[in-house]
């Protein structure tokens, strides 16, 4: 045998003798697509790292599977009905609101020092420190004072008495003990010598029932139950989060043995999971995995630039919405998994209105629209008096498998009716960075909006937030839709407290929505968790609090 | 000599220097921003958040103004902290660039290993069956797509047969001791390295089967089977040395992957390598992490090329004196 080939044949015959790994019953290997940028509970905003901090730290507040606003590192949630909440004046005499909340009885920092009201003072100054970093500043500027009463109670004051007064999500707290001397020396550099990333595995840095034991950038981070976690026992000895972003190669992974379950979150597209799952459910017995489907706050949906003169008829709109068929759409590409949406808010929302009309697939409908319209059929298409054709373009993101598929599924079903649709993809970088936010699509934008429940659209549909030059495009509100009303309803919403007469004014929203038509709902996109049997406890939210939230509940039977 | 190393070398710094001015005037050019972006999937993220993340990352200044600060610092010698790892540039390439060149060397290595003595192999049987095989696996390596080699070996041995690891670099914790982890590095490597050595033995069998080939018709090859020298001592001793020249020219220039990596591989296979961060870092307009990571590639291709002049002369002593 040649020198070469024999150097192979010992190659693979030390790999099969030298180590055969066996994974301890105890451990748990999640696969994933992204690796987090940083650890940092406050700086960049990044769903990989929400997913694996929220195994090890925990948020004041959050909302739970039911989507109901709960106590996480607090005793009791402040209502103005139980007293915390005290509404009061600001300085500039404008409604505020005071907030009471006490440190959760043992909660402590991984290295056994308590958490305490000095943490919550010491975040609140980084957070609203313009050169921390912090990307999701907003309620670090809303808080104005923070007043300290001792050791675990402390007093929120904000500057405006808005609905959800108490959910303070976004207040990840930090320990004052290891972070403070590496903000106060230099607060311009924070960002970059914050020991979340200096030094990961410092144990004081986690107050969740896990923290980061180690990790390898790019590839993996390995977490162990926190000694001082005064919660329910965590079930796992280790459970090690994984990265693999090609979702071929995780489903390889996860068939392989080399993950154990992939997450929802971050995991495969829902064709791919809808596929795995016939595959698995052809396999004796069933095979060993389960997957459990969650549509959740996802909005997929077109925007409409409303600057179109075609688009700015709301007929031709509401056409496109009755030409449509997206059960079908549903049903044929996604398994009937990811449900259709009849507005920008999801059914499980508690604000939702079940009475929001809808557009069923109805073309006669959709035919005699497009002709009130002044666009006719003629020769094979539709056209105007002036005898220009009915174009319409469609762009969206390259490589998002699941919108190319349905922007062809729609270019057929409005070819039908005499519209010629034309496809366009591009990099997410462009998509998003030139052509939506500088609305430089000229008729259609397929994307997705991620909210919070109940989350408040002032950014995509006031009409202050349409992004143009003279604003240095900022906001949301792509479309360039203005209503007054729908601003007196955002306005409105904001600020009242009465859960009747708010929900009464959001059916109102929903129904102006779904009339004027400024983006076409789509779907609610449905994220698939892939799990093994034998792993309990697991349970999605399908908001931006992730399952891992509750991970302390995860177990293998 | 010292005069010809010294010119290649300012030409080198030269190069790379446009190279620079080209990659951040490419990167400076691209549309959106990170925080673009960031804006672009949470609403919840106000204007005013959007301004300060911009100017506090520098985003808000035109490229070419950043561009000159970066130049002035990387003179100095100071690459700067990567926006994406939150740590100095250097910290955040040295653990890919090690794992890169721990991939891409081993799999260079198999490659030259396998591919030269087939070359060699298929030159001096031109024609036969022999010499028809090695060609068509030498064009099935050349047109193979990697990333389906890859999850086709994927498959095969990770999936159906369980024999060996689907991807990373190593099975987290589960085997102590060193010959243990030193086992459960080279299973890791086992399906990376095939994939990334089969998809570059084709142009080696190819360059050396032709070179040989080329060599085999000189005079100074028939001479020697005239005097009775062994074809085998004529082949290692003679034509090899001779048909090296073109060969070594390849080698050389792909002496630059082992410092850039192979980003397809590196995604199906999980391994973090230079190859995923250079792009990482490119779409996420971390300038000094994807500068510095490009230009480290550039230097070591040029770096390659010289090597390779520096072999023509000991191959060849003729080419120096010309």
């Amino acid at each position: 045998m040649p020198p070469p080939y024999r150097l192979v044949v010992l190659v693979l015959a030390l790999c099969a003798a030298l180590a055969q790994p066996v994974r301890a019953k105890d451990d748990l290997t999640i696969g994933i697509t992204q690796y987090p940028a940083t650890f940092h509970p406050n700086i960049e905003s990044m769903l990989a790292k929400t997913y694996i901090l929220d195994m090890a730290t925990r948020p004041f507040t959050a909302f739970d599977a039911e989507w109901k606003l709960v106590c996480m590192l607090c005793e009791r949630l402040p209502t103005i009905e139980n007293g915390l909440a005290v509404a009061e004046k600001t300085p500039e005499g404008k409604p505020g609101v005071a907030l009471s909340f006490t440190i959760k009885a043992g909660a402590k920092w991984g290295d056994g020092k308590p958490v305490t009201t000095e943490d919550v003072m010491f975040t609140w100054q980084v957070g609203k420190h313009p050169l921390s970093g912090v990307a999701d500043a907003e309620l670090y500027r809303r808080i104005l004072r923070v007043e300290i009463k001792d050791e675990r109670n402390f007093v929120l004051h904000l500057d405006r008495l808005t609905f959800d007064y108490n959910a303070i999500n976004d207040f990840r707290i930090v320990p004052a003990h290891i972070e403070a001397p590496r903000f106060f020396d230099a607060p311009g550099e924070y960002r970059n010598r914050t020991a979340y990333d200096q030094d990961s595995a410092n144990p004081g840095l986690y107050n969740g029932p896990y923290r980061i034991a180690s990790a390898v950038q790019g590839s993996h981070v390995v977490l162990v139950p926190n000694a001082h976690w005064n919660g329910a026992k965590p079930a796992f000895a280790r459970i090690v989060v994984k990265t693999v972003e090609n979702t071929a190669a995780l489903e390889a992974n996860l068939l392989s043995g080399g993950v154990d379950m992939i997450a929802g979150e971050l995991g495969l597209p829902l064709e791919q999971a809808i596929a795995f799952e016939k595959r698995e459910g052809q396999k004796k017995g069933n095979g060993r995995f389960t997957v459990l489907y969650k549509p959740g706050l996802v909005y997929e949906h077109l925007d409409v630039n409303l600057a179109s003169p075609v688009l700015a008829d709301q007929r031709v709109r509401q056409a496109l919405m009755w030409g449509m068929d997206r059960e079908a759409i549903s049903k044929q590409l996604f398994a009937g998994r990811q449900p259709v949406a009849h507005s920008a808010v999801n059914p499980l929302d508690g604000v939702h209105a079940a009475d929001v009309p809808r557009y069923s697939f109805d073309a006669a409908k959709a035919a005699a629209l497009l002709d009130q319209a002044g666009w006719r059929m003629n020769g094979g298409g539709r056209r105007n008096a002036q005898g220009e054709a009915l174009v319409l373009e469609i762009a969206t993101t390259a490589g998002n498998r699941s919108r190319e598929l349905v922007s062809q599924v729609l270019q057929g079903q409005w070819r039908r009716l005499g519209i010629d649709v034309r496809l366009k993809s591009e990099p997410p970088r462009v998509f998003f960075g030139d052509t939506v936010t500088r609305r430089r699509f000229p008729h259609l934008a397929l994307f997705a909006w991620y909210s919070a429940p109940e989350s408040v659209p002032r950014s995509t549909l006031h009409s202050t937030m349409i992004p143009r030059e003279d604003n240095n495009f900022s906001g949301q509100n792509y479309t360039g839709y203005g209503n007054p009303r729908m601003d007196e309803l955002l306005d409105a919403i904001e600020v009242e407290l009465d859960r009747k007469k708010r929900t009464a004014l959001w059916r109102e929203l929903q129904l102006l929505y779904a009339r004027d038509l400024p983006a076409l709902p789509l779907f609610f996109k449905a994220d698939a968790h892939i799990l093994p049997k034998a792993l309990k406890g697991v349970v999605p939210t399908g908001h931006q609090d992730p399952t891992t939230l509750w991970v302390e509940t995860w177990r293998w039977e | 000599m010292t005069h010809r190393i010294a010119s290649r070398l300012v030409q080198s710094a030269l190069v790379l220097l446009v190279m620079s001015f080209v990659v951040y005037a490419l990167m400076g050019l691209m549309p959106g921003d990170p925080v673009d972006l960031m804006v672009a999937a949470d609403p919840n993220l106000s204007a005013a958040d959007a301004a300060r993340l911009k100017a506090l990352y520098g985003l808000d200044r035109p490229w070419t103004e950043r561009y000159l600060a970066w130049l002035g610092q990387a003179v100095r010698g100071e690459l700067g902290w990567s926006r994406l790892y939150a740590k100095p540039v250097a910290a955040a390439l040295a653990p890919a660039l090690v794992n890169t060149l721990i991939l891409m060397g081993t799999a260079m290595a198999v490659a030259l290993m396998v591919a030269i003595p087939l070359g060699i192999a298929a030159s001096r049987r031109p024609g036969s069956a022999f010499d028809h095989v090695v060609n068509l696996l030498a064009f099935a390596s050349v047109s193979l797509p990697t990333f389906w080699l890859g999850l086709m070996l994927m498959v095969v041995f990770a999936v159906t047969l369980g024999w060996l690891p689907a991807g990373g670099m190593e099975e987290v914790g589960a085997i102590e001791g060193m010959w243990g982890g030193l086992g459960d590095r080279l299973r890791h490597m086992v399906l990376p390295v095939t994939t990334l050595a089969v998809a570059g033995m084709g142009q080696y069998v190819r360059h050396a089967r032709a070179a040989m080939l080329g060599e085999a018709r000189q005079d100074y090859v028939r001479t020697a089977l005239a005097k009775g020298c062994s074809p085998g001592r004529v082949v290692w001793r003679h034509q090899l040395r001779n048909a090296a020249a073109p060969v070594v020219t390849i080698i050389a220039l792909d002496l630059g992957s082992l410092f850039s990596g192979a980003l397809i591989a590196e995604t199906v296979f999980a391994w973090p390598g230079m190859g995923r961060l250079i792009y990482e870092a490119v779409m996420g307009n971390d300038f000094n992490l994807a500068l510095t990571g490009l230009l480290l590639a550039t230097a070591m291709t040029l770096m390659g090329s010289m090597l390779a002049d520096l072999a023509y002369g000991w191959l060849d002593p003729r080419t120096v004196k010309q």
